[in-house]
Formats: structure tokens, sequence, C-alpha cells
């Protein structure tokens, strides 16, 4: 967290320790990730022990501890996903990016993520990719989309 | 008292202009669903087209109307006629469409829906006589789709913040009676009358008290609430303060998950014009109401849905629910009497208000009053989100509503993680508080997500129970322990490895998890294992003994063969397969090594979707 950053959180919030998780989403929209120098200042801000933030931080899906990728694929698991085929899909990009879950990939260009539902189950399977949300995909739509993207990137 | 009358006459004057628009009026599903399937790259090409061809017309976005599988929906107003609609348009499609309009002056019939007139229109049939909206009573859901979310103008011209009007004008205790009249009952899944809890609130004394609306909507398969705020933010804001009003709160938190942000941007704005029109703060109105609303946004974990365990992450802390009593109502947030109301509620009550109780309870059945909204997902042919009379019954809905299972239904999962699957004994069944529970299932908030003859019962259990147990908080051990417990057994008749044993073990288990754990989370989480322990054993049966996966599901279960004769070999399999499992030269059946295929279906569906031959390859049961 740049002093930018922290001292625009100082002023935008009372510092009252029930702000915390408010306090952490800031940090991580502005930043990507809770490094653990943002989650030393936050500590001492708000008098709140780094254990227990980090305890808070990590019961919550949300936040993450690592740099994530540069573009943030979600693939959507939602009951209505999985039984259109949400894991298979979840499969080909591990496979393709070669990259679990909830980690970037080696030249850091894509974060893979599973989410719980994006709430278009209509549209079911779904993913999004940063934040365009893309309906009823399939493995073979996720092979032309990683294609046509690395088109775009060679060209 | 104030009221909003010269504001709200200036926008029925308004509305009424737009509904007699003297330019072309373009309507655009621009909710998420709408967005996902492509709504913006709509709107860019209509500019396009207008700007080309220097036509005036004015684009409107609109919330979701419901079928979204017909999403894009672009519906076009032309002048003096009334809106038509039209699905599935992608951008391609633009300049046919509109070229219908502006050149031929004609509907373009092969995208046609249905009008919203009020007499014939052009051969054209009515929208809401579309199977799929025929059957609906559209309370809550009632502007979804018709007025532009942004604009509060909309909302006050379609009787928007008269509710609140009445309220203020009532005793609290008035209000509190009509709302038990009408019978509503929770909507967030345990169907708890909403007037009881209120009372508990507003009779313990305290300083300060407060009104949660809860957003949380966690249920996988679920989108009813992201719907209503994204479509009509005001009728939830509007029941936010009828809530305030009668509970005595003068604080009230939306708690919204943070994977909706188009709705938290819509309720945000939506706030903002509140405010400027006096409906926020001191004095609401020029009454002794005082009330403001602030919003959350939840950091995502389904049990945060749990009352106590919102309040903890409200609070700043671990989202772990404690024993109750006491109950939010009497000790909640900061230790005062938090009411805690769900989306759908708050957002019903203005009509309750408006209408009256005996309308509303004119609708459902003796125990379950009112509609009830629902997203109508999975293997059926129309899925949306719907809205029914409380007592129809499943088979209206996924048949009528919903136009059945393209491959065979097979069952029908409601209540999301703490509900259950049932199966075609249950069609028949009214869809009420009761008898999803006599069931075995929950009404739960709503979502309904239909299973075909390819759906695999045992699949389905075990995702739900993978959901709970990482979901589950960890504070209680029967959840946190037997949770566990129960995936591992699932996982291993999934890989082929049950024993008969294992029926008795699963069973055994569930129900003491049911009886121990401490909250909702855990004491409803074995009801999929159970439900589909008690209505699909032959299927577990056929994974444990037989080792066999009936509908084709479980990886370990099926094997992937193509089938020669109709292979054309196009080779599009050979370059699709990561592995290089498939080989062959061009123009000759292709082989498929089994020991090198890690079935990741990309052969599958490029056979289907995009080959020559279509269906040369199989995914069948066997190992």
């Amino acid at each position: 967290m740049t002093n930018q950053v922290f001292s625009d959180v100082v002023r935008e919030f009372k510092g009252d320790p029930s702000e915390l998780i408010p306090v952490l989403q800031r940090v991580q929209a502005a930043d990507g990730y809770l490094s653990s120098d943002s989650l030393t200042r936050i500590s001492r801000w708000l008098r709140i022990s780094e254990n227990e933030i980090y305890g808070v931080a990590t019961f919550f899906a949300q936040f993450r501890f690592t740099q994530p990728g540069e573009h943030i694929i979600k693939v959507c698991l939602g009951t209505a996903c999985h039984v259109k085929g949400g894991e298979q899909i979840l499969e080909v990009l591990k496979r393709r990016l070669d990259v679990q879950p909830g980690r970037a990939t080696a030249d850091g260009k894509y974060q893979l993520e599973r989410v719980a539902c994006l709430g278009c189950c209509a549209l079911a399977p779904v993913l999004s990719i940063d934040e365009k949300v893309y309906g009823e995909t399939s493995v073979l739509r996720v092979h032309q989309m990683i294609e046509e993207r690395e088109n775009r990137e060679n060209a | 008292m104030r009221t909003l009358e010269a504001q709200r006459n200036r926008a029925i004057q308004a509305w009424n202009e737009l509904q007699n628009n003297a330019r072309p009026l373009i309507y655009i599903g621009a909710a998420s669903c709408g967005l996902a399937a492509g709504a913006a790259e709509v709107i860019d090409a209509i500019r396009r087209y207008l700007a080309e061809r220097r036509k005036e017309a004015d684009i409107l976005k609109v919330g979701c109307i419901g079928p979204c599988y017909l999403e894009p929906l672009v519906d076009i107003q032309m002048p003096g006629n009334p809106r038509v609609s039209y699905s599935n348009i992608t951008p391609d499609l633009v300049k046919q469409l509109f070229n219908s309009f502006f050149e031929n002056g004609e509907v373009f019939k092969p995208h046609l829906v249905g009008h919203f007139g009020l007499n014939g229109f052009a051969d054209a049939p009515k929208f809401f006589e579309h199977p799929m909206l025929a059957r609906q009573v559209r309370i809550v859901l009632r502007n979804c789709g018709i007025i532009d979310p942004e604009k509060i103008d909309h909302y006050l011209a379609r009787d928007g913040y008269k509710a609140l009007e009445k309220c203020l004008s009532m005793p609290w205790s008035d209000v509190l009676e009509m709302v038990k009249a009408s019978g509503i009952r929770g909507r967030g899944g345990a169907g708890f009358p909403t007037w009881r809890k209120w009372l508990v609130c507003r009779e313990t004394a305290s300083d300060m008290r407060y009104l949660i609306c809860n957003a949380d909507e966690g249920d996988p398969g679920a989108f009813m609430n992201r719907s209503l705020i994204e479509g009509d933010p005001h009728s939830v804001l509007e029941g936010m303060l009828i809530a305030g009003y009668t509970i005595g709160a003068c604080k009230g938190i939306i708690y919204i998950r943070a994977e909706y942000p188009l709705a938290i941007e819509r309720l945000k704005s939506a706030i903002s014009q509140m405010r400027e029109l006096g409906l926020l703060g001191r004095q609401i109105l020029g009454s002794d109401f005082d009330f403001d609303i602030h919003i959350k946004e939840g950091a995502g974990a389904f049990v945060c849905g749990e009352e106590t365990a919102l309040i903890a992450s409200i609070e700043g802390r671990r989202g772990m629910p404690r024993t109750r009593p006491p109950f939010p109502a009497v000790s909640g947030l900061a230790g005062k009497p938090t009411i805690i109301n769900n989306v759908e509620t708050l957002g019903t009550l203005p009509n309750i208000i408006r209408n009256g109780a005996d309308w509303y309870s004119s609708y459902g059945t003796e125990t379950s009053k009112g509609t009830k909204t629902f997203s109508l997902v999975g293997k059926v042919r129309r899925t949306g989100l719907i809205e029914v009379p409380l007592g129809t019954t499943l088979r209206n809905v996924i048949d009528d509503v919903g136009g059945g299972s393209a491959k065979g239904f097979k069952a029908v999962q409601t209540g999301g993680p703490s509900g259950g699957c049932l199966g075609e004994e249950f069609l028949d069944s009214p869809i009420d508080y009761e008898s999803l529970a006599a069931a075995g299932s929950i009404m739960g908030s709503g979502g309904l997500i239909v299973l075909d003859k390819n759906t695999c019962i045992v699949d389905t259990a075990k995702y739900f129970l993978n959901f709970t147990q990482a979901e589950s908080c960890g504070k209680c051990v029967p959840c946190r322990v037997g949770t566990r417990h129960l995936v591992d057994i699932l996982e291993k008749i999934s890989h082929g490895h049950g024993e008969i044993s294992d029926i008795a073990k699963l069973e055994r288990l569930a129900v003491t998890i049911k009886g121990g754990a401490l909250c909702g989370l855990g004491q409803t989480a074995p009801n999929p294992v159970l439900t589909a322990l008690k209505y699909f054993r032959g299927e577990f049966l056929a994974h444990i003994i037989d080792k066999r996966c009936p509908a084709a599901v479980c990886r370990d279960l099926v094997i992937y063969r193509i089938i020669k004769d109709k292979c054309t070999g196009c080779q599009r399999c050979v370059k699709v397969c990561p592995t290089g499992a498939i080989t062959g030269p061009r123009s000759e059946a292709h082989n498929l090594d089994l020991s090198k295929c890690i079935k990741c279906r990309s052969c599958y569906e490029i056979c289907r979707f995009d080959a020559i031959a279509g269906d040369a390859i199989v995914i069948e049961s066997g190992v």
C-alpha cells in the first residue's frame, strides 16, 4: 500500500474497529490484494492485532494475499452452472493457462478464480473476465476466447 | 406532513409523455443477465445504426423483465404504436431489425415476442400472454423491465412512495396490523411471520433500533434479489422506510454481496435521489420519523445469510453465528434490537400497504400468502426470473412457465444448499412453506434448479455438500467435521469405491448433523443428501453396486467413445484434444486412446457444435 493510498483510507474512514472489513475492501480495491505491509499498517491504525485482522480477512472469500494476475477470470460454479458443466470449464482453463484457482499465471497475465455464483444463472454456464460477464459458455467457447485473446496480443 | 404530490404529478406527466413518445423509444434489458447476454454490444450497435442513418430515437435501459433465455431483449415503441418486444438480438441483427421498422414500417417477425399494448397490434401476440409470463402474477416485480431503475421519477409515476406517505399518516401499530393481516412471511427462506419479529423488536425497550436489509443472496443458483434491486431499487428502499417506521428504527443498513456491483451502483444512485427529495434523513416528509440508509458490502461468506453471523460481519468480525436466544430482534447489532428482512419481503411491503392486506392475502394458500419470486434455471427450456402465487404446483412452474425439460425431467432442486431434490412424484404438490418442508426440502430464497436425466443425483448431492463444507464457519463440530465426512463418503461413491454400508453411514451422519449443529447452515446442510437418498436411492446403488453412473456424469465412471460409423474424420477433435488422445488421418474414422483421455469434454463439444458429423463422440456410463 502506497503512502498515498494509506492517507486516502485514513481520510475516508473514521478509524473505528468496526470498519475493518470496508477498510480491507478499500485497500484491496486499490492494490489488488492485501500485502503483509498493508495489514501491519491497518493494524496499527485501527488498533486491532494483526492476528485478528488476518483471522477476519481469511474468513471471507473476497480477500487475497498475493498479487493477482493482470486479468481476473472468474468461473462461476453456482448450481445452475455446475449442472451445465461449469466444473469442466474450470478444468480447461486450469490446463490451458497452467494455473490453479486462486493463483496468477506464471507470466502474471491471468488470475483464475472460482466463484460461488455470479447471479446470471439463467445463462449458465457463466464466467467473467475482469468486469465483463459471458453467458452460455462452453468448453469450446473457452478455447476460442483464449485463442482470440492470444491472437489479439500477438497481432 | 408534506407529500410528494407535486413531484409525483410532474413525474406522471413525463411518464405519460414517454408512453406516447414523439420519437421511437427503444427499451433494452440492461440488468446483469442482459449484459452477460451481450446487451452492451447491442446498445453500441443500435447507436451506430442510428448515427449512420441520422435517425433520432431515445434509448431506455430497463431492468430484467424475466425471460432471461430471450436476452438480449430489445423492445421498440414507434410513435403511435405500442412497445413491441424482440428476443435474442445480437449486434449483427440490429440492422435487419431496425430496417424493418424504419424502411418497411413492419414488425420484425423472426424475433418477435409480443407487444405491450392493451388492444391487438399487427397480429403480434401480447407480451404478457407469452407462455412464460401468462401464469405469473407480478407484484414485487411489477416495475422490473418497465421503468428506468435509475430514475426516481419513473418509480413515483407508478405510485412510488405512496405507501410511505400512507404509513406516515398512520400510527405504527396500524401498519403492523396491516402487515399481520396480509399474512406475509419472511421471503429469505425460513418463512417466519414478518409482523411477529417486528413486534418483538418494537416492544423491546431501547434508545436505538436497527433495520438490516439482507441482500447477501448466497444461494448458488438464485438471483431474485439481484434482479429486483437492479430493476426496481426504490421498491426495496421504500419497504425499508416502512419497516423502519413500524419497528421504530432510525438506521437502516443494506448488507449486499460484493459480487453484485451493478446492484450496488443502482442502490447508491437511488439513495442519493431519495436524499434530494427528503426521503432520507431527519423528519422525513415533515413527519417526526428520522431514518437513514447505509450500504455494507459483504465480503463473500455464505454463512453471513444467518442473522447473527451477518451482524458479526457488520461489526467487523469473522462472520460466525452465535447461539440464540437472545434473538437479534431483542439484542442484535451493537446489542440493540435489530430486524433483518430479506430484499423480497421489503420490496413487497409497499404493495401491501398501497393495495391493502385483503388484496395481498387473496393470493396464495391458507398458510402461505401472496406471491414468491423464483429463479427458474438449470435443465429447463425457458429460464429466468418468475413470480407466481404461492400454492402454484411445481408442475405448473416447470412445465407451463418453464416449458419443461428437453431431455426428460428428473428432479427439481429447491432451497439451495439447505434444500433438496424432489422427483416426479412431487410435481403436483403446491409450492408453499409446509409442503416443501414435509417433502424434506425447504422453500428457501427461491432458487428452482431443474435437473434432467443427464444430471447425476450423487454428483448434485456432492456438489452441495462440497459447498456447505467449504462455507462452514468451523465453530461447531457437527457442521465442521460432519460435513467433511459427508463429502468424503460421497466422493468415494462417485469415484466408484462406495460400499453398501456407506448409505447407512450417510444417513446416520446426516441426522446427527441436523440435530447437533449450531445454526441454520449446519442444521439444513444434510438435506440434499437425505432427499437424494430418500427419493433416488437406486442411483446411489447403481454407483455402489454396479460401479455405474446412469446419467454418465461422474468422471471416474464414464468413458468417451468415437462411433466409427458416424465419424467423418474431420480432425476437429484431434486439434482440440489437449493430451493427444485422439489420432487419425483426415477422412478416416479417428481413434481415441482411453489411457490418454482426461475426459475434458472438448472433443465431445466440438463434435456436437462444430464438426461435420455432429454426434460421433459419446459419453457413456462405463469404466
